[in-house]
């Protein structure tokens, strides 16, 4: 398995995957195995989509499919290098992730096993086989998505995170993701399967970050299951180079009285692509989705979201924010379904924009798809300019335009960025957005 | 002070601004009357250097600087202060901090030190009781949900803590029931110095009881078409704009 192949990625992949298979060792017949060969057949037939594909009409992937990666590359990212990606008042149970491989003498968990457990993929086949069979794949959708499909097929890494029974962790758990492009071209596909018990409660961030020129392809997909009564707030934060495409599914699946807390705040990526699925398949079920982008230059940042509403009584709501400058682009497209049974639902979305240059363009579609009568929904998108009338009033007070631009954008992410109750990760998005709209006004 | 002559605006092909000429000493009061639609809001916006005006003619002198070269934040930090007729919401900034924002970046133009936190907490205090306005008020998002009379309430409470030189109300009064009334002109007056001049610009002569001017001038077509003493403004009370408008208006056409 080369790193270098002078063919399509889709090719690339195939190939890689053969070679897989055959290091096997006889163990191609265990479920799991067999499901990937499923989720390669998937991708063979799906291959990567098209614009003419509904889903995929703003964000074309034609240029990513023409490259090549090194998905084996490792990486010789060691302790030393941790100060490149220092992040301050980290604290908690932090995991790190170098190039999609799991690192656990960089890693540290604080929480009691009795609470926390953290289990790479490849031991948590044996490990929690129960866990495994029932839980992986069972509904991130590797039948109709391609990359969710070449993700089942490929994932070796990543983790399975499980909270127990009617523990609260007083610690967050940390994801931290490196692509280490130092050397090469990388790709990376991480897979991580978070289940969160009975009243349990915990919060989870993943962040995302490059570091090095070279190209990066990371395809991740997270799994969570929320049983009854569970708590979950989970941030997605995104930091990563130009030269970088990341694909990334959330799906989530939330039981009777669960609550789940998302937010999403991609600062920097060439091109993203975050799709957040959640069925809600319970009653008196909260789902809250938050999310926040702020691309420049020619970044591309697409959010996909989907609430599934199966049964009565619950709640969704879900307010994205972006702010997009010089020549970038935005998709916002957010479905909600409620389903027959799911009466009185109340479900609320918001997308709102600001674009600051003539040249960005944001492309929002909000779709209701509702089968019971007696729900509530609404729904709103706006994409607007700077408001002019207030940067000429706050310099009519002698605060200089490129200050009035910037306090009035840091006002509108703020609504998103105040939502993430771990601090570090709050303050280290503060300091990146800052950084970021200081480039705003003449 | 400052002195405008000549001064001509216009904003998309309409000239609004006819050639105002008039000059104001430290220290001194001027009330700007005149009928709706005569250009006194423009003539404030332009003095605060809104862009949306193109100036065809005409100059500006403050304090012996060119003020129609400067930026709207410039012009702040020099001593310019605007209390508009519409306050503008900004959600998301207090108006504490967008106050300790604003003094800090005037005093950096200045070549000041920042404000600390006790210093900045002493003056607020200090001119919150001036203007008698809530603390709780002023934790809020700027503006965002004020009532009208709040608003402009507000914009005194800015200005006491800018300290500014100039100071130029938009139509402060508008709105206002009379009690809120007596409250802004208490907080005028109380900022009344030598040193600290004044435009009011106003539809009634209501203001001018409590805000006694040394100068009233009327507006009327984008030109000073009169000027007196406070006695104008209690003849215009009485006798209203259309004897204006005709002296005007057959001069016109003439
Ligand atoms: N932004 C604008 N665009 C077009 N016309 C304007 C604008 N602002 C003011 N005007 C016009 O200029 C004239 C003077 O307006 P304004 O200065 O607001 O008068 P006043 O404050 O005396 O009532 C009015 O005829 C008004 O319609
Ligand atoms: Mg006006």
């Amino acid at each position: 398995m080369s790193s270098i192949h002078n063919t399509d990625l889709k090719s690339q992949l195939i190939a890689d995957f053969q070679t897989l298979q055959l290091q096997l060792n006889g163990k191609s017949l265990l479920p799991i195995n067999q499901l990937r060969s499923e989720a390669m057949n998937n991708f063979e037939k799906l291959g990567f989509p098209t614009i003419r594909h509904e889903e995929w009409k703003y964000s074309n992937v034609s240029a990513l499919a023409k490259q090549n990666f090194n998905f084996q590359a490792g990486s010789d990212f060691s302790n030393k290098d941790l100060k490149e990606i220092h992040l301050p008042h980290l604290k908690g149970n932090v995991l790190y992730f170098i190039n999609g491989v799991f690192h656990a003498e960089l890693s540290h968990i604080e929480s009691p096993g009795d609470y926390l457990k953290v289990v790479p993929f490849a031991e948590a086949q044996e490990q929690m086989p129960e866990v495994i069979d029932q839980y992986f794949a069972r509904y991130a959708d590797y039948k109709n998505d391609a990359f969710t499909a070449l993700n089942t097929a490929m994932a070796k890494d990543g983790v399975v995170v499980h909270i127990a029974d009617n523990k609260t962790l007083e610690e967050p758990v940390i994801l931290r993701f490196i692509g280490d492009t130092r050397k090469e071209d990388v790709g990376s596909q991480v897979r991580n399967l978070i289940v969160v018990g009975k009243n349990a409660e915990v919060k989870i961030a993943e962040a995302y970050r490059t570091i090095g020129d070279n190209k990066y392809f990371i395809n991740t997909v997270t799994e969570f299951v929320l049983f009854e009564d569970a708590r979950a707030d989970y941030y997605k934060v995104q930091n990563e180079s130009d030269k970088t495409h990341h694909i990334g599914t959330t799906q989530v699946y939330q039981k009777d009285r669960s609550y789940f807390y998302a937010a999403t705040v991609t600062v920097n990526g060439g091109f993203v692509r975050n799709n957040l699925n959640i069925v809600l398949d319970g009653e008196h079920i909260e789902s809250h989705m938050y999310g926040l982008y702020v691309p420049t230059g020619k970044q591309h940042i697409d959010n996909h979201t989907l609430v599934d509403h199966r049964k009565p009584n619950c709640q969704s709501n879900e307010l994205y924010k972006g702010i997009l400058m010089d020549k970038s682009t935005g998709v916002f497209n957010g479905k909600i379904f409620v389903q027959q049974d799911a009466q009185k639902t109340n479900a609320y979305q918001n997308c709102r924009n600001v674009v600051t240059t003539d040249e960005a363009t944001m492309n929002t579609k909000p779709q209701l798809e509702i089968w019971a009568d007696d729900v509530k929904c609404s729904h709103g998108t706006t994409t607007g300019k700077l408001n002019d009338e207030a940067i000429f009033y706050m310099q009519s007070r002698g605060i200089p335009k490129k200050e009035a631009i910037r306090l009035q954008l840091l006002a509108f992410a703020e609504d998103v960025v105040s939502q993430i109750k771990i601090d570090s990760i709050k303050e280290y998005l503060e300091g990146l957005i800052v950084d970021k709209l200081g480039s705003l006004g003449k | 002070m400052l002195t405008i002559s000549n001064l001509h605006a216009r904003i998309e092909e309409k000239e609004i601004l006819r050639g105002i000429n008039f000059e104001v000493k430290p220290g001194e009061v001027h009330a700007i009357m005149g009928p709706n639609g005569s250009g006194k809001s423009t003539l404030a916006s332009v003095l605060a250097g809104r862009e949306d005006y193109e100036i065809t003619n005409g100059t500006v002198d403050f304090n012996g600087k060119d003020l129609l070269d400067m930026s709207p934040e410039e012009r702040a930090a020099e001593g310019i202060f605007l209390a508009f007729q519409y306050p503008v919401e900004i959600p998301g900034v207090t108006t504490v901090n967008f106050l300790k924002t604003a003094i800090n970046e005037i005093r950096k133009y200045n070549g000041q030190e920042s404000l600390d936190a006790a210093q900045f907490l002493k003056r607020m205090k200090e001119k919150a009781k001036l203007v008698k306005i809530d603390d709780t008020l002023l934790r809020r998002s700027l503006n965002e949900g004020f009532s009208g009379g709040e608003k402009k309430r507000n914009e005194i409470f800015q200005m006491a803590m800018l300290e500014p030189q100039l100071c130029i109300l938009d139509e402060t009064d508008s709105g206002l029931d009379i009690d809120a009334l007596r409250v802004v002109a208490e907080g005028v007056n109380k900022l009344r110095d030598e040193n600290r001049s004044f435009i009011v610009v106003t539809h009634y002569q209501r203001l001018l009881d409590y805000i006694v001017p040394d100068f009233v001038h009327v507006l009327y077509k984008g030109r000073i078409v009169k000027s007196g003493t406070k006695e104008l403004a209690l003849e215009l009370e009485e006798k209203g704009y259309d004897w204006i408008k005709a002296e005007v208006d057959s001069l016109e056409v003439a």
